[in-house]
């Protein structure tokens, strides 16, 4: 099986409450640059779907695609050491992407790579729009699974047995791929990921407060010397025409910052009663 | 001159609220540019569920019957169909609105203005507030094609109400795609409760990891939620442990609430858990580490062991009540 995973670097999302704006742009001033944590949960994902995990040995092949500043090889090769074979950066920047561009991009990688399944986050954790993906589907002419918590593979790698996460409840489905999927939180938990190869018998361990398996040493400097191309938006054949633009950004109105500390349950339902009139 | 196409969410062939609240954009966006607003039922037992929506001043119900559970594939081509001849397209931020609206986008070659918490119309044109970065910025947006696709947070629209009269039903054709084929839903387990939706309720009390299981949701959380009259709620944490399902999961991956009360009980505060509780009215924290970051938001906070809080405040709360 071949997957693409889409991955873009965010400002540490742990600090998001650090970013700071000025008229039309956000400026994230000493924050680290980190993979987006949703891309990692797809590209955890996609490495449990691409291996067999008992004897440690890949599968499938991964190819990772970054669209965003040079400095975003760091990112795709932090993925190659976590395992996935070759990387792709289409040179960008954030002025010139919205979720069209981004989809007719990533169209093109598609049409190129032919992957079996492209799995992506359902959002970056700075724009929080949750739209790419399924832009990128309806592009392809290919289905789009969105907040997909299982992933069950039949033999012939092409049949999967989906479950994801609605509002209403868990809705199970069978996919004929090539298809768009993006993951949910649950994705991660020991049980999730079936891909036939991994013995039935093995569980993957919980990664706790981790968003992807962490790298060792080896691998890191494995990663490194994976292949990696550099191509750009207009070698791709594609306008970077965005059909919607921010005109501004501001930081949203505090709390009244008065934290009033009780230490009885009495004391609190007075509060609720007198002060604050909820009860 | 704007008018609006409202797509009405259905899940057991019956109108979700949060289509309320897609109704309530689209009123202000049609009264605020002198133009009109009509609304799509799509899906199974649409014909019926039109019924629901007929008091709220659209000009048309418009009604597609799709047999079988949802899925994005079936339904977009007959809103982009439909949707083409319109200004703007909207539907509740919901999971389905967020599955659906961006294929839809796409057909049409239109710009997504995603989970919007409020719209302004200036000089004629539609300006978009949207929060971004687990709400840590409020970005400003504008949509530059001729359709403009748009989702709403719910907790940012009060449902429209109702305001007599009735529409007009007329039926649509509806479009098919061979795409659809390569989906087939098996079903979807639809999760009902008696106590309050999520994210409608006035109150929500929601459980952390440190209820650390199921049965101390059911013995000591529940009393709670029931006494105040609440919806559930949980952190991430306490749905990956699953101790409660998925649907409770309240931040920037789960649902975003703004109730009147909010009773956050042994949950940290994580950044992606303000995303979704820190436009709550009043902010009760319960929690034995005074130094836990839901401080920042918290306008009382009880610093207590929750396993002998939580039972005492039920007991206080069902006195006061009577
Ligand atoms: C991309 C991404 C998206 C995420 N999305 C979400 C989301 O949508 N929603 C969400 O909630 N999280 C989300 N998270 C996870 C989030 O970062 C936290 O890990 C999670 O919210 C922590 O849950 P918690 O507060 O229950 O657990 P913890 O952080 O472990 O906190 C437990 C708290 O309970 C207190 N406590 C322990 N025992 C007691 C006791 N006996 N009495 C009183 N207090 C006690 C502790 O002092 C502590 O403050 C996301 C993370 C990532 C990376």
């Amino acid at each position: 099986m071949k997957i693409l995973v889409p991955i873009k670097r965010v400002a540490d999302p742990a600090n998001a409450n650090k970013v700071k704006v000025s008229g039309a742009t956000v400026t994230h001033d000493g924050l680290e640059w980190v993979m987006n944590p949703f891309d990692e949960w797809a590209l955890e994902t996609a490495l449990r779907l691409t291996e067999n995990a008992a004897d440690k040995t890949r599968v499938g092949e991964i190819v990772i695609v970054s669209i965003g500043p040079k400095e975003a090889v760091e990112t795709i090769r932090e993925a190659l050491g976590k395992g996935a074979e070759r990387g792709i950066l289409v040179e960008g920047t954030d002025a010139e992407l919205d979720s069209h561009v981004v989809a007719q991009v990533l169209a093109k990688i598609v049409e190129k790579e032919k992957p079996d399944l492209v799995l992506m986050g359902k959002q970056s954790a700075d724009g929080d729009s949750n739209v790419a993906g399924t832009k990128l589907a309806e592009t392809l002419d290919w289905p789009i699974l969105n907040y997909v918590s299982h992933i069950e593979t039949a033999d012939d790698g092409k049949t999967l047995t989906i479950k994801r996460e609605l509002d209403v409840g868990v809705q199970t489905l069978k996919v004929t791929g090539p298809a768009v999927l993006t993951v949910s939180d649950r994705i991660l938990k020991p049980g999730t990921v079936k891909n036939g190869v991994t013995p039935a018998s093995f569980e993957y361990g919980d990664l706790g407060d981790l968003n992807s398996r962490l790298s060792n040493l080896k691998n890191i400097m494995a990663g490194r010397k994976k292949p990696l191309d550099e191509t750009t938006i207009a070698a791709l054949g594609v306008e970077p025409k965005r059909v919607d633009s921010y005109v501004g950004f501001k930081l949203p109105a505090g709390r009244s910052g008065n934290t009033t500390y009780l230490a009885t349950v009495d004391e609190l339902v007075s509060k609720l009663q007198t002060e604050a009139k909820v009860l | 001159m704007t008018d609006v196409l409202v797509v009405a969410e259905l899940s057991l062939g019956k109108i979700r609220k949060t289509t309320l609240s897609a109704i309530a954009f689209a009123k202000t966006v049609a009264e605020g540019t002198s133009g009109e607003f009509d609304v799509l039922v799509i899906g199974d037992g649409a014909e019926d569920a039109a019924d629901e929506v007929t008091g709220f001043g659209a000009r048309k119900i418009l009604t597609a019957a799709i047999e079988g559970d949802y899925r994005c594939e079936a339904y977009a081509p007959t809103v982009a169909e439909v949707g083409k001849e319109y200004g703007v397209l909207v539907a509740c931020a919901s999971t389905y609105g967020k599955d659906l609206m961006p294929r839809v986008a796409a057909k049409l070659g239109a710009g997504v203005a995603s989970d919007i918490s409020k719209v302004a119309i200036e000089g004629g044109e539609l300006v978009y507030t949207r929060p971004m970065y687990a709400g840590n910025v409020i970005g400003t947006l504008k949509v530059t094609t001729d359709v403009q696709v748009v989702t709403v947070r719910q907790s940012e629209f009060e449902p429209a109400a109702e305001s007599g009269g009735s529409s007009d039903t007329e039926e649509v054709d509806v479009v098919e795609a061979d795409v659809a084929s390569r989906v087939q839903s098996l079903g979807i387990e639809v999760v009902q409760s008696e106590r309050p939706d999520l994210s409608e309720a006035d109150v929500v009390v929601s459980g952390g990891r440190s209820l650390k299981s199921a049965e101390n949701f059911e013995k000591v959380l529940e009393p709670l939620v029931d006494a105040l009259g609440a919806a559930m709620g949980a952190s991430r944490a306490a749905v990956d442990a699953g101790y409660v399902p998925n649907e409770l999961q309240v931040g920037q991956t789960g649902k975003v609430v703004a109730p009147k009360l909010y009773v956050a009980v042994g949950i940290s505060g994580a950044i992606q858990h303000l995303a979704g509780m820190k436009g709550s009215k009043v902010i009760v924290a319960i929690n034995k580490d005074k130094e836990a970051p839901i401080a920042q938001v918290a306008d009382y906070f009880l610093v207590a062991d929750l396993f002998d809080a939580v039972p005492a405040l039920t007991t206080a709360v069902k006195k006061a009540k009577g």
